[in-house]
């Protein structure tokens, strides 16, 4: 149990994606108590916009033992308007590029994680 | 200062490994054991690869030493943190006598587990869950380097070609050959853009010095003629998602601004570096971090011939991280340990930089969420 974040992903996973946000617009992830950019204790849920952007990506060959199985495989940054994610992409590590968009969801079978789906 | 060999040697433990730096240590330094006031002790992921914490104590018994000790963990820059820590408290006039150092133990896992071990580094939630390993996130801020100002794997390349050149002749280094940009570009992806060749080597071993305040060096008629006259410190956001910008390093530009102004100087003065190439780009990154470089500009120092050992700037004339191998512990007290030989002139690389007055250190953590820097001026 990770509280914060699995509710996160759990959101993300039902198409209910959120971050949070801060009263002068900053977003991060949860749990927060505080923006970590700039220490504004008032954050409130905004939805996660449904399109986000990759602004950067690898390929990854060498996995750590949980992804053993599946490299190579892609894994990006994508900026979703004030906050961005890190997560693997759902398509062969050829059809990935930087600019591409992609929609944000989470899979997994005990533990939930981020995944990039391409729009 | 001592150095073990840096390597595979995955019998040894981390104690033994110390014990060796260690001694060497105050065996180069002329100083009595007795005369410690703390050992200061890096290592990042005992826990895991020898399944031991509060290695601290350790530290200090494997040296016949006895006084306070205190392991720092900072990932890949935890000895530059203990550095730090064990510089402050000699000019704050706490202690005369530090021990600082640090140990590591990787190549006794194998390198998924290693890999594994590392990414802990990472934000474990948010991105070593999302696949994210260190190769990779190193990779990405790679792909971005190149999108916003160019550059190439070639260019990266040349940065490993020098490293490895530059560790011919260094008997403490993991690899003591030449390559070519040929072996580099053929090599195996690790994560793309990067190959097996822009990646340091897992690595066992130690690295320690000794800290004596310019009162007890003269009280025991020391031979201490390389003084550390800056130390510098920053931070960033852990995840690399969380920063302002890929490309960059600003943990280390805090870090290094710091450093400069405390030693007084500016990086036209600075002779030779020592800096935290755990990947070809890193070194890049440290480079225009520090202010060597403009941002851009950094990527081709190497082919230019800028950064090599005959250049106006020797990076890494040890081999680097790359090259003379990445206990990550360890790392940041054996750039130290580099530099001090390199200033007093019983180096392997000395008669490259003959005349050379300052040396300046970078040790990074993670994907430089923490950074370190250290000036290192030969005195007199």
């Amino acid at each position: 149990m990770n509280q914060g974040y699995d509710e996160f992903t759990a959101a993300l996973e039902s198409d209910d994606g959120y971050y949070l946000e801060c009263a002068n617009g900053h977003g991060s992830l949860p749990p927060r108590r505080v923006c970590p950019h700039c220490g504004d204790r008032d954050l409130s849920e905004a939805p996660l916009p449904e399109e986000g952007e990759v602004l950067s990506y690898t390929v990854v060959h060498v996995p750590t033992p949980a992804f053993a199985g599946e490299a190579p495989y892609a894994t990006a940054v994508a900026e979703f308007g004030s906050v961005r994610l890190t997560g693997r992409v759902a398509a062969g590590p050829d059809d990935v590029s930087t600019g591409m968009e992609v929609s944000a969801t989470a899979e997994g079978d005990d533990d939930l994680s981020v995944v990039f789906e391409p729009r | 200062m001592g150095l073990t060999h840096f390597g595979s040697h995955p019998a040894r433990t981390s104690r033994d490994l110390f014990a060796e730096a260690g001694l060497a240590a105050l065996d180069d330094a002329g100083v009595d054991p007795t005369d410690v006031e703390g050992v200061f002790y890096g290592n990042f992921m005992g826990d895991i690869a020898e399944h031991q914490g509060h290695q601290g104590p350790l530290a200090a018994e494997a040296l016949g030493v006895d006084a306070p000790a205190t392991r720092y963990e900072s990932a890949c820059a935890s000895s530059g943190v203990a550095l730090r820590q064990a510089v402050r408290d000699v000019r704050n006039g706490e202690a005369d006598v530090l021990v600082v150092g640090g140990a590591e133990r990787m190549t006794n896992l194998d390198t998924e587990e290693t890999t594994e071990a590392l990414a802990i580094a990472a934000d474990d939630l948010y991105e070593v869950r999302a696949g994210m390993t260190f190769p990779g996130a190193y990779a990405l801020m790679a792909r971005a380097y190149f999108e916003e100002y160019g550059g190439s794997r070639e260019d990266l390349a040349e940065i490993a070609v020098k490293n490895h050149a530059n560790a011919v002749g260094n008997d403490h280094a993991q690899f003591q050959r030449e390559i070519t940009v040929e072996d580099a570009l053929d090599a195996p992806m690790v994560a793309e853009p990067l190959g097996l060749y822009d990646a340091c080597p897992i690595t066992d071993g130690a690295s320690a010095a000794v800290l004596v305040s310019p009162e007890y060096a003269e009280e025991h008629d020391l031979d201490a003629d390389v003084a550390i006259t800056g130390t510098g410190q920053g931070g960033d956001k852990m995840a690399l998602h969380d920063r302002d910008a890929l490309a960059h390093t600003p943990a280390a530009t805090d870090a290094a601004d710091e450093a400069f102004a405390d030693a007084g100087i500016g990086t036209g003065d600075v002779d030779v570096a020592e800096v935290h190439d755990c990947f070809t780009i890193a070194e890049v990154l440290a480079l225009e971090g520090m202010g060597f470089f403009d941002e851009g500009e950094g990527v081709t120092a190497a082919a230019e011939g800028v950064t090599t050992a005959d250049g106006d700037l020797p990076v890494n004339l040890s081999g680097g991280l790359k090259a003379k191998g990445h206990p990550v512990g360890a790392t940041g007290v054996s750039q130290l340990a580099e530099l001090t030989k390199l200033l007093r002139g019983d180096h392997h690389n000395s008669d490259r930089v003959a005349d050379a007055r300052v040396g300046v250190a970078h040790n990074a953590g993670g994907t430089v969420a923490s950074a370190t820097v250290h000036v290192l001026e030969k005195q007199a």
